[in-house]
């Protein structure tokens, strides 16, 4: 348990994606099974254990310890399972208290009645110390939070054993935990183990974005062209009475959108976008947001911001594999499939007719739909191959929208960037014309090159005005202050922002060193792209 | 006699009418009793100091030997006579020269004990508890949540991390005098043979931990000069915390950031200050250490000094001790 706490307080601390990586694939190598397999899905949020309520929590502490200091002390940590493991008071000394496994941890859990769950549960965090007693309670309330996706332990898995991670992904639905199978497989010691699972995940196949010269030796005859939705990337697998809906990394999200599950009546895999509204009125990114990252859905939601699915590719249908085929033969029976659906939940990604490059750009950059933020290229005779091969698929997306804002605060970077000012907050200005004032707009952390970086980290430190912790305050008036071109994806309207906008996905696009702070934009000019 | 009497609150600091004289003043006074060297409780400009002789040196070296109209060097566990007060220097286990403060007279005992810990410590001498009528604690990790760990399971975690990422530097932040040097030492006792890489800040300190006997190992200074990035792949360095947030860090491969303090205790502490590998390692006593301190002193009164006070007097409350807190100024809440 010492081992899997120690694991979970580093991947909560360590920035970098490798470093995580590092810590998953090291503690993998190094901890006997099942404890390791328990581990990986207690991260990957598939550990079935019994929950704790805080309240629950609360009255086994305050049995044990004075009140008035447990609130003291809570007052100062602010995290209820971390200031319960710290002050949780020790029964026995150190030497006498033994490290159980995680295995023994998730058994007594799991043996826990109603009854005997509060007295079970004081006997563990008896057992163990600091560390290990704030692993279990975040286990059991069921908040680790830890910032590794399902994606990342999968990629681990994959680095244990010299793997890809689609092999991961593709194997994982079938798979329950603690994996021994998959580990005796990762480590040598067994043959691939069988995807069993009825309606398995089919990795799925990746755009390269268009670059400068990849379309001057293309032949605009040999690709088809689809509008790109900026909505969810989705899987809608049906296969022997089993539905599952899976994110483009594998997670299933069926939870979130059981009005689309509903209407998966068919033995099919279809590849396409999921979207809010309905075929004939495609709702808003501030629409689909509603239902974005959301475990479960109210009748009501549902109802006000249904979810339809705008299918694009056919990977399978009954029993037949239809990965290899060419992407217009998979087109045409998609097409052909497509007749037998719900028309409320399902309609076919339209293709886009054009003649030359040119002709495809003009229609880039005026889509008909503000949910669309770009063109799919396709080559016609493509098959489906997981990951991201160069060639047969292109995203082109439409332009960014830029604006000119003034730097307003700085704020240290983590790992690498640790000793550098590389989170940015900038402002436009608002109010009289006269005697304007600049309002926060956004904040970005990317962008720019490392030599960029040293350049804006020298102007943070020679102009700050203020400090607060890891943030500085920047000069930035009318006439001294340091303008950066922002680049971003949209706009939606924002009650929590003071400036009453957010944007989507900024970046630094330039350095405007020659710009006077005078001359960036005004709120207005953003105002004026809000969606009506 | 009443306590207070023997020892008061002034602006300048805890003052001693009998003896006329401050422990730890805030302010230049004309005669000064100090503690340990930290810059919060030693400070330069008194007239007369009184310090054990490691102390005394510490803030030579950090304030040049000008730092007092006149030093005396004060022996541990030998009373002196200063106006009507005795006073005695004990071992407060804290930095290396560090003591507690008895003050007696008419039969009144009260010890100022300064910061101190009761962990085992290579680096200084250990404390001892003094039996006494009023113990004046000090409560930088005045509450039930500081618990500090084993120093050999954190140096452990570290050596682990530094097994880990090979091709990365671990940078420690600790403070210039005690945490740094007890560092070194704690990595030398887990077998770490290596060449450890100082800030310059810490050289002079590191210096006379040595000469005082505290064996270090193999240091270098953390200069560019001594190598280029790669050679800081996999190493160690040791350096002030606050050298880490700036571009002097830059030197080092995709660095590791470690901070070996006892605030690590809580982990809003350490992502606030983007660490990485927060090593709890701490120079004070933990709330354990300080409530078993104020049971085996025996006082029936305790005074209570810079940090959380209230949790330690509601403490000395449930368990049928006076208590108040003292209010001083001018001591960082923060030190670690």
């Amino acid at each position: 348990m010492r081992r899997f706490a120690e694991l979970l307080d580093r991947l909560v601390l360590t920035p970098a994606r490798n470093g995580k990586l590092t810590l998953l694939v090291d503690y993998l190598a190094t901890t006997p099974d099942p404890d390791r397999g328990l581990a990986l899905a207690a991260l990957a949020g598939d550990l079935d254990i019994p929950s704790v309520k805080p309240a629950m929590l609360r009255t086994l502490v305050t049995e044990r310890m004075d009140p008035v200091l447990f609130g003291y002390s809570y007052d100062y940590v602010g995290d209820l399972a971390e200031t319960i493991s710290l002050v949780w008071p020790e029964t026995s000394h150190e030497e006498e208290r033994h490290d159980p496994r995680l295995s023994e941890v998730v058994a007594t859990l799991q043996r826990a009645g109603r009854s005997d769950g509060p007295r079970i549960f004081a006997d563990l965090l008896d057992r163990l110390d600091i560390p290990a007693r704030f692993a279990l309670i975040k286990l059991t309330t069921g908040g680790l939070r830890i910032g590794v996706s399902a994606r990342l332990a999968k990629q681990a898995l994959a680095d244990l054993g010299g793997k890809e991670a689609n092999e991961i992904e593709e194997l994982w639905h079938g798979l329950k935990p603690p994996y021994l199978p998959l580990f005796a497989w990762l480590e040598g010691r067994a043959e691939k183990p069988a995807s069993a699972a009825l309606a398995m995940f089919r990795p799925v196949m990746l755009a390269h974005p268009v670059e400068d010269r990849d379309l001057e030796t293309a032949d605009p005859a040999d690709y088809a062209a689809e509008w790109k939705w900026d909505g969810i990337r989705v899987q809608a697998t049906g296969e022997g009475g089993v539905r599952r809906l899976y994110s483009r990394t594998g997670d299933d999200v069926a939870p979130a959108f059981p009005d689309l599950l509903e209407a998966m009546d068919f033995e099919a895999a279809i590849d396409g976008e999921l979207l809010v509204g309905s075929p004939s009125a495609t709702g808003s990114f501030s629409d689909l947001q509603q239902r974005l990252n959301r475990k479960s859905v109210s009748t009501k939601l549902a109802t006000r911001f249904p979810a339809f699915m705008r299918c694009y590719d056919l990977l399978q249908v009954g029993g037949e594999d239809l990965r290899p085929l060419p992407f217009a033969e998979r087109r045409a029976r998609l097409e052909a499939l497509m007749a037998s659906l719900d028309p409320e939940r399902f309609d076919l990604s339209p293709l886009v007719p054009f003649g030359s490059w040119e002709d495809l750009n003009a229609r880039r950059m005026s889509p008909p739909h503000p949910v669309i933020e770009g063109v799919m290229l396709k080559r016609h005779d493509s098959p489906y191959i997981p990951g991201r091969p160069k060639g047969p698929w292109f995203k082109w997306k439409r332009d960014p929208f830029t604006v000119d804002a003034v730097l307003m605060y700085a704020q240290r970077g983590h790992g690498k960037r640790s000793s550098f000012y590389s989170d940015y907050t900038f402002g436009v200005w608002a109010g009289d014309e006269a005697a304007p004032e600049l309002v926060p707009v956004g904040k970005a952390y990317f962008g720019f090159t490392d030599e960029e970086l040293r350049q804006i980290d020298k102007y943070v430190r020679d102009n700050t005005i203020e400090r607060f912790g890891p943030v500085r305050s920047v000069r930035a008036d009318m006439k001294s202050g340091l303008v950066l071109e922002i680049a971003f994806e949209g706009l939606n309207r924002s009650t929590r922002h003071r400036s009453g906008v957010a944007m989507r996905f900024p970046r630094i696009s330039r350095l405007r060193w020659d710009k006077p702070p005078a001359e960036a934009d005004r709120l207005e000019t953003l105002q004026a792209l809000l969606p009506g | 006699m009443r306590a207070r009497d023997l020892l008061h609150t002034r602006p300048e600091g805890l003052y001693c009418p009998p003896g006329d004289f401050f422990i730890d003043p805030v302010k230049p006074v004309e005669r000064a009793l100090i503690t340990h060297g930290h810059a919060d409780h030693a400070r330069p400009g008194n007239g007369k100091v009184l310090a054990t002789a490691e102390t005394l040196d510490i803030m030579g070296i950090r304030y040049g030997e000008g730092f007092a109209g006149s030093m005396q060097a004060a022996t541990l566990a030998e009373p002196m006579q200063i106006g009507d007060a005795r006073v005695t220097f004990h071992p407060a286990g804290h930095v290396l020269g560090s003591a507690q403060i008895a003050v007696e007279k008419d039969g009144m005992r009260i010890v100022a004990s300064g910061d101190y810990k009761r962990r085992a410590d290579l680096t200084c001498t250990a404390f001892k508890p003094i039996a006494c009528d009023v113990f004046i604690t000090e409560a930088t990790f005045g509450l039930p949540v500081f618990r500090h760990p084993d120093p050999v399971d954190e140096i452990a975690r570290l050596l682990d991390s530094v097994r880990q990422f090979p091709e990365r530097a671990h940078l420690v932040g600790a403070y210039a005098l005690g945490k740094a040097q007890r560092v070194i030492r704690l990595l030398r006792d887990a077998g770490y043979g290596e060449t450890i890489y100082i800030h310059g800040a810490l050289a002079k300190l590191c210096d006379y931990y040595v000469a005082q006997g505290v064996d270090l190992g193999p240091l270098a200074p953390a200069t560019i000069e001594t190598g280029t990035k790669d050679q800081f792949a996999g190493a160690i360095v040791v350096g002030t915390p606050s050298a880490f947030a700036d571009r002097w860090a830059r030197r080092f491969p995709d660095p590791v950031a470690c901070f070996a303090s006892g605030w690590m205790r809580i982990r809003q502490r350490a992502r606030q200050r983007g660490v990485e590998l927060p090593l709890i390692l701490s120079d004070h006593s933990d709330w354990d250490e300080l409530t078993a301190t104020i049971t085996e002193t025996g006082a029936s009164e305790v005074w209570v000094t810079h940090g959380r006070e209230e949790a330690l007097v509601r403490w000395c409350a449930l368990n049928g001790i006076t208590a108040q807190p003292l209010h001083l100024i001018g001591y960082e809440d923060e030190g670690d």
